[in-house]
């Protein structure tokens, strides 16, 4: 059940490049591309927004709201130039016009000066067959922060016709790799989950892996080489200071937060050449073992309850996904399709776990249900890893390869809808999708 | 497993060890003409059982051309020596034991296949399974430090078996 669909030429627009909110230039920026949309896509027009200050336009809102429901999946936009009318307001709007291109919904705005050269935006959604106002709302925003405000607005728009959450205002962190591909230099970068506004958090000569948000989306865990082997830093995104809060001898690695933010679960050798699984609580060093078997135990994911955690083992030869209870206890063996079930990340809802399944030689990532332990492939990739949920769940950014290239992929957990970015310079990986930011 | 062709480490040359007093005997020899391996070590060995005689050229000795040796291949998904590399690991170990004062770095790889976290667990195991082996050939823990990269610092760049074949694998890094 895929379809083909053709608007990924009416999404791209030249945006402003904004400063990040503290760290970093913006660079390595990401372009997203839809490679595969749902037919039945709700035919949708985002109006360009009025500007009633002197001037230009100080920021092109529609086309990034446009851009932003586009890559949903769910809606369609309607090429501006196609529209036969450029209504601003609701009193402006001429149904029959938007009835006759076939579009259910219409969005209007402007934008209006205010005081210290921050601005005003107000929008209004219509439902175009009723002819009836859905939902309009009026917001200041700080110059700076356009893009912001656009999202925003992108999320209340979705939420209002779709009933679930929104992602556009959320963020992702990934790893990208540049210069020699042999001693390349590793960036843990942080931008927008459309790719825009990309900022660096640390550069270093050798690798970073794995980060991971906090549950409040203030701070990112991750793996540095930066002292010759693994080592595991947190590190707060607003003042960029960072900690390190596990160095011990031998593999530290693998972190990642309970959900209230309080513990890392997280991967150690010890310098024994056995990988397992801890956790740590990181305003006292608590360390907690939870397995310890002579096989490699690592990867692990928190259940949404912070009741369990679920990780990669390979004591029977081949990694397979078990349960422990976050306490510790008796680990129970989870995936059995496969001789290859590697990294869950647990699904918002807590019914899936996005893993890494091999499926005939190919590594794609598969959602397991978590109490049947049924498995669905949902990438056609040979090189897929490291997949990471939206927030509202409805899709999973995961590594993958054009080429020998990395880059990074999106897909809808119904399969439905597959999108790419591509970073302007070298390879990105390990992708990590942020919580819902609370404004 | 054609593993033992043409590994030839630039970087890091063990200069100081050659005129230690360590007599790397037959072993060496042998696994010398089993690798392959040329490079810049003097084939030529001192035939054992008259130490008089003629004097013969022996630059580097036969340890330092064994310990050009410094990288150990693995098969899939695997953390075994094979017996040729358990006979390189011997003269590693032999040094080490007679020159308490080095350490050396067994960095652990592995192939782009799969996790990458996992894979640091398997880059892991080849580090401490190499580590075993000097050891039991008389290096002590204190010279050894295994550090694992998984799969991010490959050593060929390619996506294909006979590249992936090179990357799992653990370097001999000496340290002083």
């Amino acid at each position: 059940m895929r379809h083909t669909h053709g608007f990924a030429g009416s999404i791209f627009a030249s945006l402003l490049a904004i400063l990040g909110l503290t760290l970093g230039t913006a660079q390595a920026e990401l372009r997203i591309e839809i490679t595969e949309g749902q037919a039945e896509a709700l035919p949708i027009a985002v109006v360009p927004f009025g500007w009633d200050g002197a001037g230009p336009k100080p920021f092109p809102m529609a086309a990034v709201i446009a851009a932003d429901l586009a890559r949903t999946g769910r809606f369609a936009p309607v090429p501006e130039r196609d529209m036969l009318q450029k209504p601003t307001s609701g009193a402006e709007i001429n149904f029959r016009d938007w009835r006759m291109i076939d579009t259910q919904v219409v969005i209007v705005g402007r934008i209006l000066p205010a005081a210290s050269n921050n601005y005003t935006v107000e929008f209004r959604v219509f439902d175009v067959l009723r002819g009836e106002l859905l939902m309009g709302y009026r917001m200041p925003a700080e110059a700076a922060q356009m893009r912001d405000a656009a999202h925003r607005i992108s999320d209340l728009i979705y939420e209002k016709l779709t009933g679930v959450r929104g992602i556009a205002s959320t963020r992702i962190a990934y790893i990208n790799a540049v210069g020699d591909p042999k001693s390349p230099t590793y960036r843990l970068i942080i931008a927008d989950a459309d790719g825009e506004n990309a900022r660096t958090l640390l550069e270093s000569s050798e690798p970073i892996m794995s980060p991971a948000w906090s549950p409040d989306g203030r701070k990112v865990a991750y793996v540095s080489f930066e002292n010759g082997n693994s080592q595991v830093f947190v590190q707060e995104l607003r003042s960029g200071a960072r900690q390190r809060v596990s160095a011990r001898k031998g593999v530290n690695s693998a972190p990642v937060w309970s959900p209230d933010g309080k513990r890392l679960a997280l991967t150690l050798s010890k310098g024994d050449g056995n990988l397992d699984i801890y956790t740590l609580v990181l305003a006292n060093q608590v360390l907690t073992r939870l397995t310890s078997w002579p096989s490699i135990e690592t990867e692990p994911s928190w259940s949404v309850d912070g009741k369990e955690i679920f990780f990669t083992s390979d004591r029977t030869g081949v990694p397979q996904i078990y349960r422990i209870g976050a306490d510790g206890g008796r680990a129970t063996r989870l995936t059995y399709e496969g001789a290859y079930n590697a990294r869950p990340r647990i699904s918002p809802d807590g019914r899936n776990l996005a893993v890494v399944h091999n499926d005939r030689g190919n590594y794609r990532i598969a959602l397991v249900d978590v109490e049947k332990a049924y498995t669905r492939v949902l990438t056609r990739g040979s090189q897929d890893e490291s997949p990471s949920f939206a927030p509202n769940g409805e899709v999973i950014i995961y590594a993958s390869r054009v080429g020998r290239r990395g880059i990074l992929s999106l897909v809808s957990t119904d399969g439905r809808v597959q999108q790419r970015l591509t970073a302007s310079e070298g390879d990105v990986r390990e992708p990590a999708w942020s919580p819902f930011f609370n404004n | 497993m054609n593993w033992k062709l043409l590994v030839m480490l630039g970087a890091m040359v063990v200069a100081g060890c050659s005129g230690q007093s360590g007599t790397a005997t037959g072993d060496g020899a042998d696994s010398m003409s089993g690798s392959g391996v040329d490079g810049s070590g003097v084939q030529t060995w001192p035939d054992d059982g008259g130490a008089s005689g003629s004097a013969i050229p022996i630059g580097n000795d036969a340890e330092a051309v064994v310990m050009n040796e410094r990288v150990i291949y693995f098969a899939f998904d695997s953390s075994e020596v094979d017996d040729a590399s358990v006979e390189i690991l011997k003269q590693h170990g032999r040094y080490l034991a007679e020159n308490p004062g080095e350490s050396v770095r067994l960095e652990g790889h592995a192939d782009e296949r799969g996790s990458r976290e996992y894979n640091i667990g398997l880059g892991e195991r080849r580090a401490v399974s190499v580590k075993s082996i000097l050891m039991v050939h008389g290096a002590a823990e204190s010279q050894l430090v295994p550090v694992s990269f998984g799969e991010e610092r490959p050593a060929d760049l390619g996506g294909d078996e006979a590249a992936w074949q090179l990357n799992r694998r653990v370097e001999l890094v000496y340290e002083r």
